[in-house]
């Protein structure tokens, strides 16, 4: 059978595998819809919330940018999963004890104030609607590859997927939907990494090959004869590139890590679980699915990066027949090429492929003695590595047709999550809290389900000119979460004397701070030729890149708000007594049961 | 607050701080700002700053929360607010 032949028999049974699922447990009641009523045990919340989180983001792109970053992408990996030791220590057996549906509702009820609630909304929505465009790119391009078209015509067709997913079943169906979510996505992101790590280095452990010494006769080890590699082609060396600074390291990784401790869907799986040292227990488990797949990212990032280099240069630098024809280039090469997502330009017309880095001066006076012209591979979009890699290493049909529907499961159910938050906060938090108390069920549903088709709509549309790589514009949505929630809710329990305006002036701070950093590096909305100052690290304040900058963000929203806290009335003694109360186990009733 | 709600509270607070610290030292102390000079030490055939940053801090978080959420357990019956 060929290749188109197995992915869509592959991708069409796990679709209707998920879509089997959505329809048997769809969703009945406003209550099941957003927390699938009582009760989920921990290792299963753990394990959707496994799902939920790993997105297009950690699945198609993560490893990609590894592949080109090296040590410097260490923040992706840290970032995200040091979060849920925040949200395990710091948040989540509160909120559960809190037991509401929304995150705007706890800093609704916990600050006394319907202002503070919708400012929430409002953070929580931009946050969310920024994640859900990093995830079009992702269905984008593995929808680009799967149906062999361009990238635009992939992310229509993707939008259309999530719209018809999202919108029929609610958080019932994704919690059971979200489980075998997780098998597939997990099965598909290993499989290729044992064969390609068994292949390069003879361990069947990613973890292992990842430090283990090469099969091929050098002697070296796996990343020696990587770094060898790239700085044989004028790049920096792989274990050692830093990601602009080690200060933007730094910052990066905290934002990241407090963001995740801040996005509403994450945090809404912890309203879910029976009890509240099961909120406590449920991070762990998460993060232990989580880490499966995030301490195998660095073995399929740097071995897809070894694999490419050597697929292109074929042997040592500067032998005219050690550069790969174009003519006789393996068949992934110019399915990717379709995409529009991999570009390739014969500049000094030898029909053979150069492809080395040109910005390197020394590299460029070498390169031009051997007769080249520029680096030839004018674009390799990093988010195409995950997807491509199998390719790469000419790994059987089947392994990257599982890869593919692997892709579309991760993005599928994290973009689902997203629009069931965006969902909930605008029919929940904004109709029935604020405009309409005695909505009808019915017509709740609809304002949430109109909600879901806005979001999808504005993020689909975005999605055609996405602000970076996939990872890249999610990483600029947790910077938002982690500006604006994460400070509150940590304040709300940790600190009895936080008040009203404390909170307001707190999230407006530090979520405007941080947007207006994105924005005038990324353009207004991200709409390109909008930004007033351009995109690059000089413009950037002490090297700081907007992606990064959440966590700046966050401790001006810290200070704000101790300040303006400490100059306005305490809270109202009911509101001091209910944080006593939620810091303790005690009397935490059934989950979320309104 | 009552005294032993209070006492409940600063364990778990001292807890907290504790697990935090170690949090911080093995993702931005060992993974970035000591990375470099860690290096010197190989784990296989990386640096050992390198395998902080993409391999030790990720098995280190893991273990902190279960450490927390067995000690918080523990500490919810020492205290007797644990739920039924």
């Amino acid at each position: 059978m060929d290749l188109n032949t197995i992915t869509y028999l592959v991708v069409g049974a796990t679709f209707a595998l998920y879509i089997g699922i959505a329809i048997w447990a769809r969703a009945g009641s406003t209550g099941e819809f957003y927390v699938a009523g009582k009760g989920v045990h921990p290792v299963a919340n753990g394990m959707a919330t496994a799902a939920d989180w790993m997105s297009a983001a950690s699945f198609i792109s993560m490893a990609g940018l590894i592949a080109f970053n090296g040590y410097g992408a260490s923040v992706f990996l840290m970032g995200w999963t040091g979060g849920y030791v925040l949200l395990a220590l710091l948040l989540a057996p509160y909120l559960r004890k809190f037991g509401k549906f929304t995150v705007p509702e706890f800093i609704g009820e916990r600050f006394y104030s319907q202002t503070a609630r919708l400012v929430a909304v409002v953070c929580l929505i931009l946050a969310s609607v920024t994640y859900v465009i990093g995830q079009m790119k992702g269905i984008g391009v593995a929808f680009s590859r799967f149906l062999e078209t361009s990238y635009e015509v992939g992310l229509i067709s993707g939008m259309g997927i999530v719209f018809v997913y999202a919108v029929l079943g609610g958080m019932k169906g994704i919690t059971y939907t979200q489980i075998a979510q997780y098998v597939v996505l997990i099965f598909a992101y290993t499989i290729p990494a044992v064969f390609i790590s068994m292949n390069l280095t003879g361990n069947p452990l990613p973890q292992l090959g990842l430090i283990g010494s090469m099969t091929d006769g050098s002697g070296l080890t796996m990343m020696e004869k990587l770094d060898q590699v790239v700085t044989d082609l004028g790049f920096s060396q792989y274990s050692e590139n830093v990601l602009g600074s080690k200060l933007n390291m730094f910052v990066y990784t905290l934002s990241l890590m407090i963001g995740t401790a801040g996005l509403p869907h994450v945090i809404i799986r912890f309203f879910t679980v029976p009890k509240v040292k099961d909120a406590r227990s449920s991070a762990g488990w998460a993060l232990v699915f989580i880490a499966i797949l995030y301490t195998t990212a660095p073995a399929v990032g740097s071995m897809a990066r070894l694999n490419l280099m050597n697929t292109i240069q074929t042997g040592p630098v500067g032998e005219v027949t050690a550069n790969l024809e174009y003519a006789k280039a393996p068949q992934w090469f110019y399915n990717w090429e379709n995409t529009g997502l991999l570009q390739f330009e014969d500049k000094n017309g030898d029909g053979r492929i150069q492809y080395y880095n040109d910005k390197n001066a020394e590299m460029a006076a070498k390169a031009e003695s051997f007769g080249w012209n520029g680096n030839e591979m004018t674009k390799v979009d990093r988010d195409i590595m995950v997807l491509a890699n199998p390719e790469i290493a000419g790994l059987p049909n089947w392994v990257i047709a599982i890869v593919v529907a692997g892709g579309l499961a991760a993005a599928l159910s994290t973009a689902a999550g997203l629009l069931l938050a965006i969902a909930s906060s605008v029919s929940h938090d904004v109709v029935k809290g604020m405009i309409n108390p005695n909505i009808s069920e019915k017509s709740e549903l609809l304002a949430s389900r109109l909600s879901m088709v806005g979001a999808i709509a504005l993020a689909g549309y975005l999605g055609f000119n996405p602000p970076d790589f996939a990872a890249g514009t999610v990483a600029i949505a947790f910077g938002l979460a982690a500006s604006s929630i994460f400070p509150v809710l940590m304040m709300g329990i940790f600190n009895k004397n936080m008040n009203r305006s404390g909170a307001i002036w707190g999230m407006i701070a530090g979520i405007g701070v941080t947007m207006l950093y994105v924005f005038q590096h990324k353009g207004i909305f991200f709409v390109p030729g909008t930004a007033f100052l351009g995109d690059m690290s000089p413009n950037w304040f002490f090297g700081i890149s907007p992606n990064a900058f959440g966590a700046i963000g966050a401790l001006v929203n810290f200070a704000v708000a101790i300040l303006v806290s400490k100059v306005t009335s305490a809270p109202p003694e009911h509101i001091q007594h209910l944080v006593e109360d939620i810091r303790v186990p005690k009397g935490a009733g059934g989950a979320s049961d309104h | 607050m009552d005294t032993k709600a209070a006492q409940y509270w600063k364990a778990n607070v001292r807890l907290l701080i504790s697990l935090l610290l170690i949090w911080f030292v093995v993702s931005y102390g060992f993974g970035i700002i000591l990375a470099d000079a860690l290096n010197v030490i190989r784990v296989g055939g990386v640096g050992l700053g390198f395998w902080f940053a993409q391999q030790g801090s990720i098995y280190i978080f893991i273990v902190l929360i279960f450490f927390y959420a067995a000690r918080m357990n523990a500490l919810d019956r020492e205290f007797d607010v644990h739920e039924d």
